[in-house]
């Protein structure tokens, strides 16, 4: 089952292109990271799937075949967006009985049991909690939903590595534990590499890379040779080229079974290595599916 | 390469048909616990005002049963009844204390509703939660929307009984202060058009709310809208709910309204409005005082012009018809604030996030 399956989907805002031809199948059962600068069309995929949103072209499924923001899809995602809004003057203990009421589940003594083991009390204000406390309340709040989907819009970009430690913890036992699948948005890329097992990458409202890390990092390599030869490299597999003045690293796509020429060396690829190297080329896309990617003509790629 | 399972050439959606939606009460207690404060301000100020309703108008009441009880009608004693009554003159008199509850309703309770939920961002939790955004604001505009007419249809019912006095049939005779029931401001409070008033001001700051998504610039908009809408409607509309009666002269029967006077000659329509300084200076300077001696004038200037052949008319809404326009200017404002909470609610279903 895939968790959100888009199809040739896209998002404007009066003339502006937030998201554009975007095809997408996350299967379930992944913490996916989706990665990208600002402005990338981040934030816009993460609301249409919850249905905060509705798609300008394209269809957008979730939950294996639901359409987003119906009563199923909504039911089955928990969703923290960007800042984690809540209710200022609302307690802790009224934000949680808010949520009990809106909702078909709600897990109350998982989300007291939190809350007392985070250290929040339940009689504190919203708004009056630290920005890490008021995340963890969000994400409580979401996952005593028992949702089937967490997604996550930039959850700890406003925290400190302690918070954003904690904040990560409490999402990967979700996943590893209760099988939640995941999908959130992030800056942060030494997170990733620790709780992703799915990569999606964004740049200019489309999507550049969508995979398991796994396979992700199996078919690509970093290339170390003279710099004077890079420029011979079959430039339609090379993603990034990072040059010094006698030697260049090429990120390449190829798997470890692939011929390394001459004079050149080969090797693996780290996670943010490579994520790095995809948000340096807004241009270069590595698609599998049914998206012409590294077949199609490199000018219409970089358009 | 990787995972990404094949996609179909076009994805099957799924409809919904097999979840039932969740029971409209689990709203009952989140629309208190998100909005007890206004709903609180709107009972304090309605309780206020139906308070000072209460204690003044059991005075006002007790003055008028003494005036019309006393006899016989002409001595010393009823007239000095009769002036107690004509004399009490308080903050409650104008009645423009009651316009502007539904204007601040509209704008305190209204407006921040979803212009709020915007601004704080906190749409995005409450239009994900499994309830569903659109019933989630049908829910809430129901609910605050029945709040406020009970509120201030209970304030009105008051208020018509206070005023009660000043309408009744006999007053005149009696020399007693009498009220045209027509009147702006009156007539908003009393009657089924003041609970009206109140769900218009409520669904105009709603759909302010949604419009402008900011709270203080919709509160200013509801207000400034309502204000604009009262004003328009009392100055010129609600003269207009029935055709007007005409009649010949510029005396009306009892306490009817007029809305237009004018004077022909021959058929032709002079002048509107009272006859004017020209017309009086031309034919019948005289009598109206503007001969070149000046002075009080001699004889009477109407009669005068009418010697002239000048005709006078006026138009007029008599005060028997205060049902009816009662009841139409209640049934278009009903019409009006279902037809604006429906635009709203389409606005936040339509996803325009």
């Amino acid at each position: 089952m895939n968790i959100i399956e888009t199809h040739s989907l896209g998002k404007s805002y009066g003339t502006t292109k937030a998201l554009h031809d975007c095809n997408l199948a996350i299967p379930e059962g992944h913490v996916a990271a989706l990665v990208g600068p600002n402005g990338a069309g981040k934030s816009t995929l993460l609301n249409l799937a919850v249905g905060l949103a509705a798609p300008t072209s394209g269809e957008l499924s979730v939950l294996g075949g639901y359409r987003a923001g119906s009563l199923p899809a909504l039911d089955g995602i928990g969703f923290v967006a960007q800042d984690t809004p809540l209710y200022k003057n609302l307690s802790a203990a009224d934000m949680l009985h808010l949520t009990r009421n809106l909702n078909r589940h709600f897990d109350q003594a998982y989300a007291e049991a939190r809350l007392a083991e985070l250290g929040i009390p339940q009689k504190r204000k919203a708004g009056k909690l630290s920005g890490g406390q008021q995340a963890q309340l969000a994400l409580t709040l979401a996952l005593a939903r028992r949702p089937r989907l967490l997604v996550l819009d930039e959850p700890v970009a406003m925290l400190d590595p302690i918070a954003r430690h904690d904040f990560m913890a409490t999402v990967l036992t979700a996943a590893t534990d209760d099988g939640v699948s995941v999908l959130l948005s992030s800056h942060v890329l030494a997170e990733l590499e620790r709780v992703a097992d799915y990569l999606i990458m964004m740049s200019l409202g489309r999507i550049q890379v969508a995979g398991e890390v796994d396979d992700l990092l199996a078919g690509h390599r970093v290339l170390t040779g003279p710099t004077a030869e890079a420029g011979r490299y079959d430039e339609r597999t090379v993603v990034h080229v990072r040059g010094g003045d006698a030697q260049a690293h090429l990120l390449v796509r190829s798997t470890a079974d692939d011929p390394v020429p001459r004079g050149w060396e080969a090797h693996p690829v780290g996670l943010e290595e490579l994520a790095l190297a995809y948000l340096r080329e807004p241009g270069a896309a590595a698609l599998p599916g049914p998206v012409p990617s590294w077949d199609a003509d490199p000018a219409e790629m970089t358009r | 390469m990787t995972a990404l399972t094949t996609m179909s050439a076009s994805t099957l959606v799924k409809e919904s048909a097999d979840l039932r939606p969740l029971p409209w009460r689990r709203m009952a207690w989140v629309t208190w616990r998100q909005h007890r404060t206004p709903l609180i301000g709107v009972v304090a100020l309605t309780g206020a005002l139906a308070l000072c309703l209460l204690i003044v108008g059991l005075q006002l009441h007790h003055a008028y049963a003494a005036a019309i009880a006393c006899h016989p009608a002409n001595s010393a004693a009823c007239t000095a009844t009769v002036a107690h009554f004509n004399g009490i003159g308080n903050f409650l008199t104008n009645g423009l204390l009651f316009l502007v509850v539904p204007p601040l309703i509209g704008a305190f309770v209204g407006a921040p509703l979803l212009a709020r939920e915007f601004e704080a961002g906190t749409f995005r939790y409450a239009w994900s939660q499994g309830f569903g955004r659109w019933r989630w604001t049908l829910a809430k505009l129901v609910a605050l929307g029945v709040v406020v007419a009970v509120a201030s249809g209970t304030l009105s019912v008051l208020a018509s009984w206070y005023y009660r006095p000043y309408f009744a049939s006999g007053n005149q005779s009696l020399s007693l202060t009498t009220f045209n029931p027509l009147n702006p401001v009156l007539f908003e409070q009393r009657g089924v058009a003041f609970a009206a008033w109140t769900l218009a001001a409520f669904a105009i700051g709603a759909l302010a709310g949604v419009l402008i998504r900011r709270v203080v610039p919709a509160i200013v908009t509801t207000l400034a809208v309502c204000g604009a809408l009262t004003f328009a409607t009392g100055g010129w509309l609600r003269m207009h709910y029935l055709t007007p009666l005409v009649t010949r002269g510029l005396n009306v029967p009892g306490a009817s309204r007029i809305v237009s006077q004018w004077g022909s000659r021959g058929g032709r329509v002079v002048f509107t409005g009272p006859p004017t300084f020209p017309i009086y200076q031309q034919y019948c300077p005289a009598q109206a005082g503007l001969g070149k001696g000046g002075g009080a004038g001699s004889g009477n200037p109407l009669q005068c012009l009418a010697q002239h052949g000048f005709t006078f008319w006026t138009s007029y809404q008599p005060a028997s018809r205060f049902w009816a326009f009662q009841w139409i200017e209640g049934g278009w404002l009903l019409a009006l604030s279902v037809l604006l909470l429906a635009v709203t609610v389409w606005l936040v279903r339509r996803r325009a996030v």
